[in-house]
């Protein structure tokens, strides 16, 4: 039942302030609105019912093993989110003067440091909202470089073909246009193709290190090496910095520009699809072209970076500071793991991944990759089992859902047939592990045994498959109220 | 370990059953010249008490000023129960709804908070929402540039009485793809943008006029004349609006004669605290033709295998999980959280709360006004009505007034010297409904020493 359905006219859950009645004479009639807005008119008690219900249909971390590769579903602490949502912090309007505001600006000027270490690069802006749009802050920072030296052929950039997607749409976004680029059998970029494919006309290359194969890039200096003899520039998409943080830096493997992702490695909540943050880093090469805000330290002093002081700069990406109060969170975050905590998360979140990845294996499941050692995810597929029992990782997927856990990503990367992308996070313990095995291992008895089974999952969820396709074409994206 | 909950015998057991003697075995195909050791410029841990104290001592320098500073982020009050439920961990830490079937309760908050905004703004359509306000528009010139098969141009018109760093962000965002942002001038007496301003472009080919309500003055366009100028001259009209001020100004959907073809926002006053500019979240909403443009998630009514209705993520062959280098953006989240809220605070406002919090604004901000300008040497700048927000004239320089103001507990309004140098020393100023009447007074006579 939605939300409207329960309306009643005349019902009001809150009565937010009280104005005159004659607050709105001074409009003249051709401005105001002439119908009230078709809204839901509910008591305070229906709208919180309803929203806890459907707060009920959800699988989150906190109610479910979430291992959903590439997205870094690890823990999210409470204790940032109470923090960050100090009266002093959530009171403080955007525009404040800096002068009352030394506090919040101290907090974002110590993880741009943090955060500068961690990744070996010169400088940090903080400010782009999500991974995408640091995504488009790193290429708009390659092309910014390229036209400030007069080098307006450079319009091509490459791409792994196992990248995410957002990779070749922002390239798009920022002007210029994407060539794709082959990886070999091994799970590594395709040196002899990236060779052919490289020129005068090359900005650069996007890549993941570990990939989304879920294996380090060995010959990674090897492809620094090819991209910047060319003239190009290597842009680092941090999605995967889970897996060597504080172990490993993108700034000492070559990379020019990175982004990182806060709600995955820095632990801030997904919210069921953001707010992220995805901080953008340079090296001193593009360093000067980096987004605005920053924050800036002088005799002991925080101030906004403003177009003045970074002329370069490919100027904002948001009306005011990006999304703020996730990067308070994160910086709580960064500052319970201190030095030591870094590293932690690369090494347990890499053991996480290698023992069920061992234990699948054990069981009977096909890695992709067998012969490669796993980053913080690794892929299984089951072409095997599509092919000879018509049982798919889709439907793998979905009877994960009644057995308790979360699926992981399912047909991504698009070069492996059947496949699961499988992060397990270092905040799991190991008996969620072996129980996720244990669902594999039955969900894999029942493909055998009945199929239809597993084919008709999910039985147990709020709903059963959906008709993805009378979606698409019905298109029935809003509740409207019937005309009286 | 904090967060990591493995034992050593778990360590032990878990590197036996991979074959590994120790963790350090697990990176051995990193380079061992990319490998670091400890990095000392990172401080040591602190733990959850330690963390606290900082927080709450860096929490403190901020003396929470009485505000009257809006442009573009604005205070109200937001009722208790919308972060009580938003906070649930089953809203905050899920994701993006991929598996519909366990992700209904993020799916049909955002079907109805897409029916909420479709209603707002009197489109049919409302996409999951977007980053801010700012990048909102940015997304929707692009959309209005792919849309409009009547104009061959890339350039859009875009008042100078729109929001200066929204002008700002959507130029750093669209000037890649060689889209041209051509300003119109405001009226000086008015403050807004009149029709005759536009009369020098009549000739020329737009794909889209931005059609800002309020402005950033807080003054109200003329939107039907200026929504009919655009569709006389082939040019898309895109609203940039304030969702407040929707309870009680006419709908974009119904400007002119056909309606504005896109409306955007930022969604910051429907339940985001102001939290140093953001999380907020930005709206977009189109007209049916237009959907297949849209950037950014959809959420659709449908059925399952039993004919139940459920709800799911619809029309991914825009996005670029799926088109990769032929998506209308890159975009891949939305701001959920804050869009969750947004929705738990429009169910508890209904209409005629929204209406109430619109005209409290509107009318705190008229007496607000009455009271400012009885000080010697302050006055109105512009002439036509506002919403919630005015320009004022001082005696002296913004700066100084605001310097002062501050010493006395106030953050009095926007300085517009570094924007609009033209308009001398001038003030923004912003009173919402959580202003009480001696706050107003405050504010009066803190000017009247300062001025």
């Amino acid at each position: 039942m939605l939300i409207f359905d329960q309306s009643r006219p005349g019902r009001q859950a809150v009565i937010p302030a009280i104005a005159p009645d004659d607050a709105l004479s001074d409009l003249p009639a051709s401005l105001r609105r002439r119908r009230a807005a078709p809204l839901p008119e509910v008591s305070e008690l229906q709208a919180v019912r309803h929203y806890t219900r459907l707060s009920q249909k959800n699988f989150s971390i906190d109610t479910h093993f979430y291992p959903l590769g590439s997205c870094t579903m690890k823990y999210n602490p409470r204790v940032c989110h109470r923090l960050a949502s100090l009266p002093g912090l959530l009171a403080r309007h955007p525009l404040a003067p800096e002068g009352i505001s030394q506090g919040f600006l101290t907090c974002l000027h110590e993880l741009q440091e943090m955060l500068r270490e961690v990744t070996g690069m010169q400088a940090v802006s903080l400010t782009p909202m999500a991974g995408a749009q640091g995504e488009f802050a790193g290429m708009a920072m390659i092309r910014a470089y390229h036209v400030s030296r007069g080098d307006h052929a450079r319009r091509e950039v490459l791409v792994p073909d196992a990248a995410h997607g957002t990779n070749p749409a922002t390239a798009i976004m920022c002007g210029f246009t994407v060539r794709e680029i082959p990886t070999d059998a091994a799970g590594d970029v395709d040196l002899t193709a990236l060779r052919q494919a490289v020129g005068p006309q090359t900005a650069g290359l996007m890549l993941t290190n570990p990939s989304t194969l879920g294996v380090f890039e060995r010959n990674i200096a090897e492809i620094a090496a090819i991209v910047h003899q060319a003239g190009g520039l290597l842009y680092y998409d941090g999605a995967n910095l889970n897996a060597i943080l504080g172990k490993a830096r993108p700034g000492d493997m070559g990379f020019d520009v990175m982004h990182m992702n806060l709600h995955k490695t820095f632990a801030t909540p997904h919210g069921g699809g953001g707010p992220g943050a995805g901080p953008v880093a340079a090296n001193a090469r593009l360093a000067p072209f980096l987004p605005i805000p920053i924050v800036g330290k002088e005799s002991e002093r925080y101030r906004w970076l403003s177009e003045t002081d970074r002329p370069q700069s490919i100027g904002r990406l948001s009306a005011f500071m990006g999304n703020a109060g996730v990067i308070l969170r994160a910086y709580v975050y960064a500052r319970l793991l201190g030095r030591a905590g870094m590293g932690r998360v690369a090494e347990f979140s890499t053991l996480n991944a290698n023992y069920l990845l061992a234990e699948l294996m054990k069981t009977g499941f096909d890695a992709a990759f067998p012969q490669r050692r796993a980053s913080h995810e690794f892929i299984i597929t089951l072409k095997r089992q599509a092919k000879t029992l018509g049982v798919t990782a889709m439907d793998f997927a979905k009877r994960l859902l009644d057995l308790g856990f979360h699926a992981p990503t399912t047909y991504f990367p698009l070069l492996v047939p059947e496949c699961l992308l499988i992060e397990p996070t270092e905040t799991e313990c190991k008996e969620e592990l072996d129980g996720f095995v244990a669902a594999m291992r039955q969900i894999q008895q029942e493909a055998e045994s009945s199929p239809e089974q597993v084919q008709g999952a999910p039985h147990h969820r709020p709903v059963r498959r959906l008709d993805e396709v009378r979606a698409a074409r019905d298109m029935d994206l809003a509740w409207r109220p019937v005309e009286s | 370990m904090p967060f990591i909950p493995h034992t050593s015998d778990d360590v032990r057991a878990m590197l036996a059953a991979i074959g590994a003697p120790d963790l350090d075995t697990l990176f051995e195909e990193i380079p061992s010249a990319l490998r670091v050791g400890e990095l000392p410029a990172l401080p040591e841990a602190l733990n959850e008490l330690q963390v606290t104290r900082l927080m709450e001592a860096r929490a403190a320098d901020y003396p929470r000023p009485l505000c009257f500073l809006g442009a573009g982020a604005y205070e109200h009050h937001i009722p208790a129960a919308v972060w009580e439920i938003v906070g649930r961990g089953e809203f905050y830490s899920a994701y993006t709804p991929y598996q519909p079937e366990a992700s209904q309760g993020t799916l049909q908050v955002l079907y109805e908070y897409q029916s909420m905004m479709a209603g707002l703004t009197g489109l049919a359509v409302s996409n999951a929402s977007l980053y801010d306000g700012a990048s909102a528009l940015a997304e929707a010139l692009l959309m209005a540039v792919r849309a409009n098969r009547k104009s061959k141009s890339k350039r859009i018109l875009i008042p100078r009485a729109l929001h200066p760093l929204y002008r700002r962000t959507v130029h750093a965002i669209v000037h890649n793809q060689g889209i041209e942002l051509v300003e119109v001038p405001y009226d000086p007496t008015g403050g807004h943008t009149p029709v005759e301003a536009l009369a020098p472009y009549a000739g020329q080919d737009f794909a889209a006029l931005v059609i800002p309500q309020p402005n950033f003055f807080g003054v109200l366009e003329e939107v039907d004349a200026l929504t009919d100028w655009a569709h006389q001259h082939n040019a898309l009209a895109v609203a940039v609006v304030n969702p407040t001020a929707l309870a009680i100004l006419k709908p974009p959907g119904e400007w002119g004669d056909a309606g504005a073809d896109i409306a955007c926002g930022d969604g910051q006053p429907l339940g985001s605290p102001l939290s140093s500019g953001g999380p907020y979240f930005g709206f977009l909403c189109c007209r049916r033709e237009w959907v297949r443009q849209m950037p950014g998630r959809l959420v659709g009514r449908t059925v399952d295998l039993d004919g139940k209705t459920g709800f799911t993520l619809t029309l991914q062959a825009r996005e670029q999980h799926i088109r990769r280098s032929k998506a209308t953006s890159n975009i891949c989240t939305n701001q959920g959280l804050m869009v969750t809220a947004a929705t738990l605070y429009l169910s508890l406002l209904g209409p005629r709360g929204l209406e109430q919090v619109a005209a409290a604004c509107h009318a705190n901000t008229r007496v607000l006004v009455e009271q400012l300008t009885q000080v010697p040497g302050v006055s109105r700048v512009f002439d036509r009505p506002v919403f919630h927000e005015t320009v004022l004239r001082l005696p002296r320089p913004a700066s100084e007034v605001l310097d002062g103001l501050l010493a006395r507990g106030i953050l009095g309004g926007f300085d517009l010297n570094d924007d609009y140098p033209e308009l001398g020393h001038a003030l923004l100023v912003c009173a919402t409904e959580t202003r009480e009447e001696a706050d107003l007074r405050r504010y009066a006579a803190a000017l009247a020493e300062i001025a």
